[in-house]
This record gives C-alpha cells, sequence and structure tokens, in this order.
C-alpha cells in the first residue's frame, strides 16, 4: 500500500524528477561512456594484433638499460654468437637474428616527415613474405639503397614502388629508392597505426643499431614437438640473466599495449567528466528531493497523522529515489552506449587503418552504471527522507510548510573541514609538511566552502543583486534569490564547484605558463632556436654537418647545440641532456651558479640543477652512477650545481658520452646568437635553407619558443573548460528546478503582482534576474574560492618551476559572464510559465 | 425572472456591464455562472454586491476587473472596453484604473509596508506624490509601521496595507474581494469603515463583494444577485434591512 503511494506521487511530479534524473543520466552516461570506449577500441587494437606475431615462436631480447614512462626503450644490440648459442638450444629448429626497432622516420613531399598515425615508427630488416607480411607491389629491398615500406605509411605519404625517399634514423638523412610495399594478413595495411621502414640487413643493422653485425632480437622456431615452455626456460638460461624470452602472443600484447596508451588518457579525461557530473549531481539530487519533500509537507504529515511511522516514511522516499535512479541509469547506460560507439569511431578514424570493432557493452559498464545511478540517487535522497521523518503531524494543520531549520550540523561540519583543510594547506606550503599536504587541504578546504554556502548566500545574493535593484522587477527578483538562502545556496553550489575546478585549474595553468615565460624571457640569451615540437624534443634531430655550415653563416655569432635524454641513476630515471660545446652553451642559456664550477665540463664530470642535487642528495665533489640508455654505466663527480631553469633541467653530461650512450647521437636543439647589427629574418631564412635535411626541427623567435613552451597550458586548459560546461549544464537544470519551484511556490503572488499592474515582460524580468543572481552567485563564489586553491597549489609548485602566481583575470572575468548568460537560459522555461499564469487562479490559489 | 436596475443618472458611471454571461463547461454539463447581468457602479459611491454562495458576486466583480474573460455582453470601465483587451492592454488597465483588495491581503512578504504600498507605482515606473501618500497612510493610520514586513503585522494591519495599496495609485475604482473575509470583527469594523471614508473623504469608487450583511452595510448600495442575476439592490443600507433581503433570496434560491 505504502510501495502504491509512493509510486503515484512519484509520477505525479515528473517534471521535477526528470530535471534530478537527468544530473544521474549525465553521471552514468560518462562512466559508461568511457567504458564502452575502452572496450570498443580494445577489441578493435586486439582485432588488429591478431596474427601479428603469430609466426614467432619464442623471442629473445637484451633487456633495456632505461625504461621511462612513454618513451620506446632503446634495446641493446644482440651479437652473432648469441644468435649462434640459441641455435644450439634443444627444441629450437632455427635462431635468426632480426633487426625492428622504433625510430625510422620518412620524410615526406612537403619536405617534413610524414605524420604519425597513432602507432611506432619501425625500421626493420625485410625478412620476406610470410603469413603476416604480404608484398602488394614490387619486391622486397635487394640493394643497400632500396627499402620497401607499409601500406599505410605509403598512402600516408603518397609514395609508391620507384619513388625516392628520405629516411631519417639514429644517422642523418639518407634517400632511398622504394622498391615495394606491403600489407599485412586479413588484407591491413597497418597493424594498430604502425610505419615500417624495411631495409636491407645490413643497412638496417647500421641504421637502426649503430653497428653490423648486430640484431635487436633473436627470432626462435621451435623443432617440431618440442614444448615452449621448456624451450624458453632453456634459452633463458642458456643466453643469461640479461635476456627476456616472450612468446608471440606476449610480443603482441606488448605491441598493442603501446596503442592503448592513448585509450587510458581518454578513459582518464571520461571519468574525469563522470567525476563531475556525479559530484555536482549529487547537490542537484538532495536539492530536488528536499523540494519535493517541502512540497509535501502535508502531504506526508497525513500519512504520519495517518499512522505510518518514520520507517516508512524513509523508505518511501527512498523507494522513489530508487526508482529514480534506477530509470535514469537505463537512460545513461544506453546514451552512455551511444556516446562510447560514437567516440570510438572518431577516435579509430583518426588512426589510420584501425578498423572498429562491433558495438558490444562490457558487463562491468552495465555494472558500475547500475551502481553509480542507483547509489548515488538514493544516498542523495537519503539526508532529506531523513528529514521527512521528522515531519510533525501537526503540520496537517498548518497552512505553511514547517520553516527551514538552522542545520548547525552542516555549518560545523562544513567549518570544520574548512580549517582543517587551510591548516593542512599552511602546513603543506609553509611548514615541513610538503607538497604532498596540498591538495588533501584543497578538497578539504572545496567541501568545506561547498557546506558552508547557506550561511553567506543571503548577504551574497543582497549584494550581486544591487545591479538589478534599479527597476521593479529587478529588485522584486533580488529579494526572490535571499528567500530561502538554503536552496539557494545548493542551487548555487552546482555552479559554484564548476567555476572554482577550471578557475583553479586555470590560475594553476596561467601561473606555470607565466614562470615558464618570465624564466625564458629572463634565460634565453639566443635570438633563435631550431626544436621540434614540445614535447617531441628528445626524437627531433638536427644533421650535425648543416650545425657546422650554418656556424659560418654570416651574422651567425655563436651556435650550441644540446640533446636530451632519460638515464637511469639506481632505480630511479633522471632527466639528462648534453651540450656539444659547454662554453657556448653557457653563452645561451643563462645559468646561475650555486655551488662549484659550472664554467667547464671536463671528462668524468657532471653538472646538475638544484632540485636534481637535492633530490639525488648530491653534493659538489660527490660520486654518482649514471647509466645511459646505450652502454656501461659510468661514474661521474658532481663538478657544479647551477639555479632551476626552465631552459636546462636534469643533469648535464659531457658530449662524448652523450654520443655514445644516448639515444640519438644527433643533437635535437641548437641556440643560435647572433652577431651585433645581424638581420634576424635574412640569418634565419639562412638558417632554415641549411636545416632542410632535418626536417623535425624548426626555427623560432624567443616570442615561438615562448608560445610553444605555453601550449600544453592551453590545451590542458581546454579540457578543463570542457569539464566546466558539463558542470554547467547540470547547473542549467538545478536552477531550472529551483525556478520552476518557486514559480509554484508564489503562484498567488504572482497573481497578485500581476493584478497590480505587473506585466507579462516584468515577470519574466523578475524571474530572470532571480535566476542570475543565483547563478552569478554561485560564479563569483567558484572564482574567489577557486582562485585562492588554485594560487596555494601554485604556491605549493615552486619547485617545478613555478616561480610566478598569476591570476586568469580574463578567464575569471568569462565564467562569470557565463554563469549570467547561464542564467538567463536557465530562466526561460520557467519565467515563460511564471507570465502565462491565470492571474485569477493564481490569486485563489493554495 | 429578470430585473434590469435603471441607470442612475445623477453621477458618472465608472464601471459598466452589458448583458454580461458567463458560462462554464459545455453540453450537459454546462453551468450559468452570470445570465444577462446589466450593471453601473457609479463615481464616488460604495457599493457592495451580495448573494449567497455560488450566486456570480465574486464572477461579476472578477469579469468586471479584466480577470476572468466573458462567456457574452461587454464591460466598460470608463470608456474603455475591457471584454476584448489583450494582455497587454489589461495590465495597464489594472496598473493604471483599477485597485484591488484580497480576502488573503496578498501582501508581498519579501517588502515593507511602505514598499509594498507603493509597489503599483514602482511597478508602472510612477513617483509618488508625498502629499498624496502621506495622507493615504494617515488615514489607514500605518504611519508608525511603514518598516515592518507583513509577517510583523497583525492581520487588520496587512489589510490596511493592502487598502492602501490599492488607493495610492488614485485608481478610478477599486475592487474588494471579501475584504474582511480573514479578519476578526474589530479588524474588520476598522477596514469598513476605512473604505468608507476613503469614498467620502478622498472621492474614491469602491465595489465590494461580501457575504456579510453587516460588513455590507457599510455601503451607499447594495446589489443583490442569485442564480447569476441581478435580482434587487437597495440604497443607504441597514444591517437589518440586508439580513432581512438576503433571507427572501435564500427563501427563493431554496424554492428553486
Amino acid at each position: 500500500m505504502m510501495l502504491t503511494f509512493t509510486l503515484k506521487s512519484l509520477l505525479s511530479r515528473k517534471l521535477r524528477l526528470v530535471l534530478s534524473g537527468l544530473a544521474v543520466v549525465l553521471a552514468v552516461m560518462f562512466v559508461s561512456g568511457s567504458m564502452v570506449i575502452k572496450d570498443t577500441l580494445n577489441r578493435s587494437i586486439d582485432a588488429q594484433f591478431t596474427g601479428a606475431y603469430a609466426d614467432i615462436d619464442l623471442h629473445a631480447a637484451l633487456k633495456p638499460a632505461v625504461e621511462a614512462e612513454g618513451e620506446t626503450a632503446v634495446v641493446p644490440p644482440v651479437d652473432a654468437a648469441a644468435v649462434e648459442r640459441a641455435s644450439r638450444v634443444d627444441g629450437v629448429a632455427e635462431a635468426r637474428g632480426l633487426v625492428l626497432t622504433e625510430g625510422a622516420r620518412v620524410i615526406g613531399k612537403d619536405g617534413k616527415v610524414v605524420p604519425g598515425t597513432g602507432g611506432p615508427r619501425y625500421g626493420e630488416s625485410w625478412r620476406g613474405e610470410s603469413g603476416l607480411i604480404k608484398l602488394r607491389s614490387g619486391h622486397g629491398p635487394r640493394a643497400a639503397d632500396e627499402v620497401a615500406v607499409n601500406a599505410g605509411l605509403a598512402e600516408k605519404a603518397g609514395i609508391e614502388v620507384g619513388d625516392r625517399v628520405g629516411v631519417l634514423t639514429n644517422e642523418p638523412r639518407q634517400t632511398f629508392v622504394v622498391a615495394g610495399v606491403f600489407g599485412y594478413s586479413g588484407d591491413r595495411d597497418s597493424i594498430g597505426g604502425e610505419q615500417t621502414v624495411a631495409f636491407t640487413d645490413p643497412v638496417a643493422q647500421r641504421l637502426m643499431l649503430g653497428r653490423a653485425d648486430r640484431f635487436s632480437g633473436i627470432e626462435v622456431t621451435l623443432a617440431d614437438g618440442a614444448a615452449a615452455g621448456t624451450v624458453r626456460a632453456a634459452l633463458g638460461k642458456q643466453l643469461g640473466g640479461g635476456y627476456d624470452v616472450l612468446t608471440g602472443k606476449e610480443l603482441a600484447k606488448k605491441a598493442s599495449d603501446k596503442s592503448r596508451g592513448m585509450l587510458d588518457m581518454m578513459g582518464m579525461l571520461l571519468l574525469g567528466f563522470a567525476g563531475v557530473a556525479v559530484f555536482v549531481g549529487v547537490f542537484l539530487i538532495v536539492n530536488t528531493f528536499s523540494i519535493i519533500i517541502a512540497q509535501r509537507m502535508r502531504e506526508l504529515a497525513l500519512l504520519r497523522a495517518l499512522g505510518a511511522s518514520r520507517k516508512q516514511m524513509i523508505n518511501s522516499v527512498l523507494v522513489e529515489s530508487f526508482v529514480v535512479g534506477l530509470v535514469s541509469s537505463v537512460l545513461g547506460l544506453a546514451a552512455g552506449v551511444g556516446i562510447g560507439a560514437l567516440g570510438a569511431d572518431m577516435m579509430a578514424s583518426s588512426t589510420d587503418g584501425l578498423q572498429v570493432a562491433g558495438l558490444g557493452v562490457p558487463v562491468e559498464a552495465v555494472v558500475t552504471s547500475f551502481a553509480v545511478g542507483i547509489l548515488v540517487t538514493m544516498l542523495s535522497a537519503l539526508f532529506p527522507a531523513v528529514r521527512a521523518s521528522k515531519v510533525a503531524p501537526i503540520a496537517v494543520i498548518r497552512a505553511a510548510a514547517a520553516p527551514q531549520g538552522r542545520h548547525r550540523g552542516q555549518t560545523w561540519t562544513g567549518g570544520i573541514m574548512l580549517g582543517l583543510g587551510a591548516l593542512l594547506l599552511a602546513a603543506g606550503l609553509f611548514g615541513s609538511g610538503g607538497a604532498s599536504l596540498i591538495i588533501p587541504g584543497v578538497l578539504l578546504a572545496f567541501v568545506g566552502v561547498s557546506l558552508l554556502t547557506p550561511l553567506f548566500s543571503k548577504p551574497s545574493v543582497q549584494v550581486l543583486g544591487a545591479v538589478f535593484a534599479r527597476s521593479t522587477p529587478g529588485s522584486l527578483g533580488r529579494a526572490n534569490s535571499a528567500r530561502n538562502p538554503r536552496r539557494t545556496a545548493i542551487t548555487a553550489s552546482a555552479m559554484m564547484i564548476g567555476v572554482a575546478l577550471v578557475t583553479a585549474i586555470s590560475t594553476v595553468a596561467v601561473s606555470a605558463e607565466n614562470s615558464v615565460a618570465g624564466d625564458i624571457k629572463r634565460d634565453l640569451k639566443a635570438e633563435l632556436v631550431a626544436m621540434g615540437e614540445a614535447g617531441s624534443a628528445s626524437s627531433a634531430s638536427i644533421a650535425p654537418a648543416a650545425l657546422a655550415e650554418i656556424a659560418e653563416v654570416p651574422g651567425v655569432r655563436n651556435v650550441a647545440a644540446a640533446t636530451m635524454d632519460t638515464a637511469k641513476i639506481g632505480k630511479e630515471n633522471q632527466a639528462v641532456a648534453s651540450w656539444q660545446d659547454w662554453a657556448k652553451a653557457r653563452e645561451v642559456l643563462g645559468l646561475k651558479r650555486v655551488d662549484g664550477n659550472i664554467d667547464t665540463l671536463p671528462a668524468g664530470a657532471v653538472i646538475v640543477n638544484e632540485s636534481t642535487a637535492e633530490s639525488r642528495d648530491a653534493k659538489v665533489g660527490d660520486r654518482i652512477e649514471v647509466q645511459l640508455q646505450r652502454g656501461d654505466s659510468h661514474t661521474y663527480r658532481v663538478a657544479g650545481v647551477f639555479a632551476d631553469s626552465t631552459l636546462s633541467n636534469g643533469m648535464v653530461v659531457p658530449w662524448a658520452d652523450a654520443e655514445a650512450g644516448f639515444r640519438s647521437k644527433q643533437p635535437s636543439q641548437a641556440y643560435f646568437q647572433l652577431a651585433g647589427g645581424a638581420d634576424e629574418s635574412q640569418v634565419r631564412s639562412q638558417i632554415e635553407t641549411r636545416l632542410k635535411g632535418s626536417p623535425e626541427v624548426t626555427v623560432q623567435t624567443r616570442a615561438d619558443v615562448i608560445e610553444m613552451f605555453s601550449g600544453g597550458f592551453a590545451m590542458m586548459l581546454t579540457i578543463v573548460q570542457a569539464l566546466l560546461g558539463v558542470a554547467m549544464l547540470i547547473a542549467v537544470l538545478g536552477i531550472v528546478n529551483t525556478l520552476a519551484l518557486s514559480v509554484l511556490e508564489r503562484t498567488r503572488e504572482m497573481g497578485t503582482l500581476r493584478a497590480i499592474g505587473l506585466s507579462r515582460g516584468q515577470t519574466m524580468r523578475m524571474i530572470m534576474t532571480e535566476s542570475v543572481v543565483i547563478s552569478l552567485f554561485g560564479a563569483v563564489l567558484g572564482v574567489v574560492v577557486g582562485g585562492a586553491l588554485g594560487l596555494a597549489v601554485a604556491r605549493g609548485m615552486e619547485d617545478q618551476g613555478v616561480s610566478q602566481l598569476s591570476l586568469p583575470w580574463g578567464q575569471m572575468l568569462a565564467y562569470v559572464v557565463g554563469a549570467a548568460v547561464v542564467g538567463v537560459i536557465a530562466s526561460i522555461a520557467p519565467a515563460r510559465r511564471g507570465a502565462r499564469l491565470n492571474v485569477l487562479a493564481a490569486i485563489s490559489h493554495g | 425572472m429578470t430585473v434590469t436596475i435603471p441607470t442612475m443618472t445623477r453621477r458618472q458611471t465608472v464601471a459598466r456591464a452589458v448583458g454580461v454571461t458567463k458560462l462554464y463547461g459545455k453540453g450537459e454539463a454546462q453551468v450559468a455562472a452570470l445570465r444577462s447581468v446589466d450593471v453601473e457602479f457609479a463615481a464616488g459611491e460604495f457599493t457592495a454586491i451580495m448573494g449567497p454562495s455560488g450566486s456570480g458576486k465574486s464572477t461579476l466583480m472578477h469579469t468586471m476587473a479584466g480577470l476572468d474573460t466573458l462567456t457574452e455582453g461587454e464591460v466598460f470601465i470608463g470608456d474603455a472596453r475591457v471584454s476584448d483587451m489583450s494582455d497587454k492592454e489589461l495590465t495597464l488597465l489594472r496598473r493604471t484604473r483599477i485597485g484591488f483588495i484580497f480576502q488573503q491581503f496578498n501582501l508581498l512578504p519579501t517588502l515593507t509596508a511602505q514598499e509594498n504600498i507603493l509597489l503599483p507605482l514602482s511597478i508602472a515606473g510612477r513617483k509618488p506624490s508625498k502629499d498624496w501618500f502621506d495622507r493615504v497612510v494617515g488615514t489607514v493610520g500605518l504611519a508608525e509601521r511603514l518598516g515592518h514586513r507583513p509577517t510583523e503585522l497583525s492581520g487588520g494591519q496587512q489589510q490596511r496595507v493592502a487598502c492602501a495599496r490599492a488607493l495610492v495609485s488614485q485608481p478610478e475604482v477599486i475592487f474588494a474581494d471579501e475584504p474582511t473575509g480573514n479578519l476578526d470583527s474589530v479588524s474588520g469594523t476598522e477596514v469598513l469603515e476605512f473604505l468608507r471614508d476613503s469614498v467620502r473623504s478622498l472621492g474614491q469608487t469602491v465595489v465590494m463583494v461580501t457575504h456579510d450583511p453587516r460588513a455590507a452595510s457599510y455601503a451607499d448600495r447594495v446589489v443583490f444577485l442569485a442564480d447569476g442575476r441581478i435580482v434587487t439592490e437597495l440604497s443607504e443600507p441597514t444591517a437589518d434591512a440586508v439580513i432581512d433581503t438576503m433571507r427572501s433570496l435564500d427563501g427563493r434560491t431554496g424554492a428553486a
């Protein structure tokens, strides 16, 4: 009976439930969407790699010396003797050395490196056709100047058999004739967006491994009847501990895992959106159920008077929220599957040759959707439900709903959380607590402020509304927005959270950006710089011969070339850099000495920046063991320490060691100082001419360099602003909800106003003002809270090179203006409804 | 049976209904709230509309004030034909030429007494004349309470604020719908005396719907409705005369 009643009352408030349900739908949509995308692409990639390594029984290769996240490890070359040893192992039918490593880049017709297609760029030794590799046209490379390329690469580069192409490897550009184009079994152009250049064996060895008679790994074919496990163990024993022996399946997994990197990024991003949607949605749901209960006060009291127990009341609300959560989860899941399919399709189309697998809904997406949707809704409704149960039966008789309680508990909790957050922040920033306290501090303070919002919503709304108080509808709207501070606060919270989040991140980004720009302006003494795109600096290469030529160009006073890499100290990775001529580097870098000698860099010595010295606990004169990508480890003496600088960080090692031990022995960056009176644009074009053979770098001015370093922040901001979009969308729902209720509650009042001469337009303006004031309150609060927390985080990032604190004034203003627009949009439907009230019916209402 | 009341010729007419019929529903379920009613209200007169429940007295007032539509007939406020006005014209009419007093007071809880009184003027974007405002406030006896909000006022005080609100824009006619229905007898008397004073000394026109014979006795004229028709009227009524008339109406309705 209670259930029937609950369901009936549920249906009678469809609109309100739809609004709050939408928030749940959005949250569930993002959660399930991210899972569907991930699942679909996973299966697509699995399909891509099917059979890629099927004809390899076992594969042995040396373990890389340094493995860094997001970089391809340099595989130490295997010598012919090891191949010979492997072939003698019992159960091995054949052991062949092969060359297959990343790092062959084809130069396209436009003189630039052919853009990547989502997979690695392999250089390999041609092994002939097989179950996997199928020639499409021409033949395999037979001469040293011939190559074969895979069809995906050929299409992207627009090359065909007979064309001449330039290829960058560990060596500077060399020109080859395309002898053949090949594809893969199943008519695939590429495996997971990979691009492959196949050379003859000796050429592959020289260009990709740097030495003749070396291999990247040993491919083993098992003898008939031999067990892979046994042979694998025997191989490991025979070759020694330095080797990894993998099956073809494991190789395929390793290769496909690389393609999954972007998947994880995308998944995290969508989960972030889901998180914001859930967080903001909770406020909306709490508000909706509070409103519903406020409206039903008399009905609930009547039930109580008729003998319903408190438990029954709570259950009634919970059942209601369960139904809302269930329906929303179903809709959200459906929307998520749609979005997921669409997203997977879009991502696949940006990866050439990736066929999207059929749409599938993973079980975990269904389970998570329902868990998130139903639990969030029910938990959000629990608080209002408990309050509903406290309705006194006497409320039936009272005409008006009971006034809002003081909610002391909430104020206390909020105050304590804010205080704790502030303490943690202070400890993290100024005390010995360290930066690890800052993030929990920020979160605590944030939730604390959210809980305290009702406390200052009334005065804030009065002040904000003052702008509108000049007209009568405006001042009526302003007064209305201050009538129910708690409801106003919860409604505004949705806006506050989104805006605070974005403002905080914008503040950090702008501070970091300004710090970087300031550092570069101060430290960079070169007028022109040749470097690759930001983030890929280590893979760019500059032909050393070209740099020698540029040094002779009139107007060029100084050329300093550098390359960066990742090395290993103990078990940890360490950023390393090296300069062809340290004396010249000193001229362009503007480094400040902290300790020891940083003017010269003799063999066996390294110079480190201050934070590296600190984290490695290294002082001048200390010895430190460093493992570079290639070769044995070095023991260096710390010669000097310099102050942190954006341009050069980490550890500087002597050039001779870099040439032998870095991933590439070619410089990846070059700095040019001009002679006094030289024409910058003229010199620049001369430099560009000489760098034609090094298409991975472009010549940039100081302004370009600053912009490039800031580019990453712009990208981050775009993503975060999309998050704000989601939060604002939900905030709109909340405002619509609150306004719809206001219109309902004040029907008689609005009838009166209309009776004494308020026009429809004025009525709409009155409701619109209320909406805009609530929205602005949320946005202003968000900007203030976000700015403050953002500054705190930025201050805590001093060690990461954030030396300047700046507020994103322009963006903050934009967010506030955006919120005002959102307020206007949200008010349209309720305002129309309010304006169209039948005056007579309204006056007699309630 | 239709009784047509002869026009009072001495005074100017402010509000006029001609052949007003109001039907609710359709077909079998059709109910007539007003059946071809003709009535005029003269300037500077305090008229009460009386009748048993369901007689159509409220409907008559609502249609005259432009709050409700007509099925047939015409309504005029001054020379203006209310019956086919657009919402915009009706708003302007209510803003400038009509005042309202409601049974539930209907004050805005967010505004002070003074702000409530001045609300019609500020909605219209007009400035109050200081003298007139003081006179109105003085007449209703609220000078001390102007800064209070409705929740801080008694029912009688609230209704006096509502009266002042209706008066302040000097409308051609004030429609009062059961203004004493929610008040105790002392407060009710105050409000009625005040309404009569506003007619006598300020020259205001007031049309009041009531079912209380004592309230009707404050009026200059009482119009009686039954079954949607005007059946009779009294001039300068006493409470007893009103009661007698009502009793005869009740008898008739009962017989019908």
